[in-house]
């Protein structure tokens, strides 16, 4: 059995954040790279609105380190739109090898496990991992037009308009990609589309169990251990699913979707979603705490729904998946 | 858990939205487009219009009006805060139209307004047309054959 | 002014019917307008919902339900006028204005603005 996939020798280079206007107006605004006020980015539709902002997103991170994309060997990216094209668009000008990646919402952590993966096996020195949604775009996609008059249930959750990304290679840096564990399909039988926090809640608690019992480690070795996107719904059940099972894990747990937003200022009724949501609180705030040194080891989980609106109509319940990713900060380097 | 307690579990716990604010907000809302529906139905009357003239003229006020405010962004503000206030009059049907136009045109006329248009309101005029020739059917074979 | 209040009341009870539907049952809006259409055409067809238009006016005809009841007068004003053939003609005669004043009006909505995030 080889399901914990150990890292030695990948790290984190550099990393880079864009989000729009309603993540720039929360709790985390200072932690990003670039917030963006035109929900088109510049552009007149949806879908190249995402395109651009990870291309902007990918640019960036390349820029700060002064690479040229002959220097990238490999992105591993995704987002959630139909046949993943926000990630392919956006990487097209760059002209990188590009591996598409769907993971729905758990895509980040997917991206950073295949990359690094990649980079442990030799085949690669230098890949970027990255993920993207758009609020905009995924409510065309998923849901009702903007201009529709509805409302929205209490347990529904606000896609996160953002694109992360990580640069990860063999050149040693204050943080390091020390392993990850690839999550299983759990069906939970949920079909309610306005409660993606209880699809996703036993994915994540089981994956999470599934984790601390692959790799010998205590809640108490991470100073963070943060799910995806389950929103303070998700959240709240699998806390309860969990229960005391794994000790000392109550401090230290927390939600991505529940930290970008001001969930009782904002109108966003459970928290983010989205595939930007674990990557732009990863990237922007989480590893800035673990290279500033207020953190030394993070536990990420993103969390994904498995599904799309046609499988939803024809009755078919939404499964939750859960990738885990341990991110140390290495003082050596630092 | 298994499944069927999990959902039930989690279909429990969920917090809804406060059904008794919500239907006064709809009460409110849903009356008075009415009343505005009722004066300019009187203003029609008043002008002139026999009253079926001036209730189909009602009708295409209230369709252009709520058009507009989906247009200027407006009425799905105001349709999140009375929910089936603002989606059982005429309006809701108005805005289920224009929503999906507008939002579509960036894949074209044919391919993206002409087509989306009807996404949600097409089953609203099936159902009704169906319906409907039900209705005429069994009406006339009550006062005409039987 | 009391004509007024009969309007709200009428228009607001419809309204709130359907939102508690909305609250405590999963019905989805479109749920919602395709069963109050068909109600429409039955109330009608059974000759209530004249009386409902007759005390609450625009309260009855303005919400959705009423739609339904102008299909139903529009089917049988033209099968008592033409017999069978106004089983398929009549629904859509009766409501010609008000879908085609949502289409053509959505088409121009449509050249005039572009969807934003609020």
């Amino acid at each position: 059995m080889n399901k914990l996939i150990k890292f030695d020798n990948v790290y984190v280079e550099e990393r880079a954040s864009v989000v729009g206007k309603t993540e720039k107006a929360g709790p985390l605004s200072a932690y990003f790279d670039m917030c963006e006020e035109d929900e088109y980015f510049g552009t007149d539709t949806w879908e190249k609105a995402e395109s651009e902002m990870t291309h902007r997103c990918l640019n960036l991170l390349m820029s700060k380190k002064k690479l040229k994309s002959d220097d990238i060997d490999l992105i591993c990216g995704g987002d959630l739109l139909n046949q993943c094209v926000a990630s392919s668009f956006g990487v097209k000008e760059s002209g990188v090898p590009y591996l598409g990646l769907y993971g729905a919402c758990s895509t980040f952590a997917e991206g950073v496990i295949c990359a690094s993966t990649f980079i442990k096996a030799g085949a690669i020195n230098r890949g970027i991992a990255h993920a993207s949604s758009h609020f905009c775009s995924a409510e065309k996609q998923y849901r009702f037009p903007l201009e529709y008059g509805g409302q929205r249930t209490p347990t529904s959750q606000n896609t996160v308009t953002g694109c992360g990304s990580l640069l990860l290679s063999t050149a040693p840096s204050p943080i390091r990609v020390k392993d990850g564990m690839v999550g299983r399909i759990v069906d939970a039988g949920i079909t309610d589309v306005n409660n993606m926090g209880a699809a996703m809640a036993k994915a994540a608690a089981d994956s999470l169990t599934e984790y601390f019992a692959l790799s010998d480690k205590k809640a108490s070795d991470f100073d963070i251990i943060a799910t995806g996107d389950l929103g303070r719904e998700g959240f709240e059940i699998c806390c309860e699913l969990l229960g005391d099972s794994i000790v000392g894990l109550k401090d230290k747990f927390t939600d991505c979707g529940m930290l970008i937003f001001d969930l009782e200022g904002q109108d966003v009724h459970a928290g983010g979603s989205g595939c930007g949501c674990s990557a732009v609180v990863t990237a922007g705030y989480f590893l800035n705490k673990l290279y500033m040194g207020e953190i030394n080891n993070l536990l990420l989980l993103s969390t994904g729904a498995l599904m799309n609106p046609t499988t939803v109509f024809q009755g078919q319940s939404i499964s939750g998946i859960a990738h885990a990713v341990h991110f140390e900060r290495n003082s050596v380097y630092a | 858990m298994n499944n069927a307690d999990y959902k039930k579990y989690t279909t429990d716990r969920a917090k809804r939205s406060s059904c008794l604010l919500n239907s006064v907000k709809a009460f409110f809302v849903g009356g008075f487009i009415c009343c505005i529906g009722q004066a300019l139905f009187n203003l029609y009357l008043w002008w002139g219009a026999d009253e079926n003239t001036a209730r189909t003229l009602v009708s295409v006020t209230l369709i252009f009006a709520a058009g507009l405010l989906t247009g200027i962004g407006v009425f799905d503000k105001i349709g999140k805060f009375s929910g089936a206030g603002t989606l059982v009059p005429i309006t809701g049907f108005a805005n289920a139209i224009a929503a999906p136009a507008i939002e579509n045109k960036t894949e074209g006329k044919i391919n993206g307004v002409c087509s989306k248009m009807f996404v949600m309101a097409g089953p609203v005029i099936v159902f009704g047309t169906l319906s409907s020739a039900i209705y005429g059917l069994v009406y006339y074979i009550v006062t005409k054959v039987l | 002014m009391l004509e007024y209040v009969r309007v709200f009341l009428v228009g607001g009870l419809i309204c709130v019917l359907a939102q508690i539907l909305i609250d405590k049952t999963a019905m989805t809006g479109a749920r919602i307008l395709v069963s109050y259409v068909v109600l429409g055409v039955i109330l009608s067809g059974i000759g209530v919902y004249q009386r409902v238009v007759d005390f609450g006016g625009a309260g009855a005809t303005v919400p959705i339900v009423g739609f339904g009841h102008a299909l139903a007068e529009g089917t049988k004003k033209a099968v008592d006028e033409t017999g069978l053939l106004g089983a398929l003609t009549g629904g859509l005669t009766g409501t010609a204005a008000g879908i085609t004043a949502a289409v053509v009006f959505a088409f121009l909505w449509s050249l005039m603005f572009k969807s934003r995030q609020k």
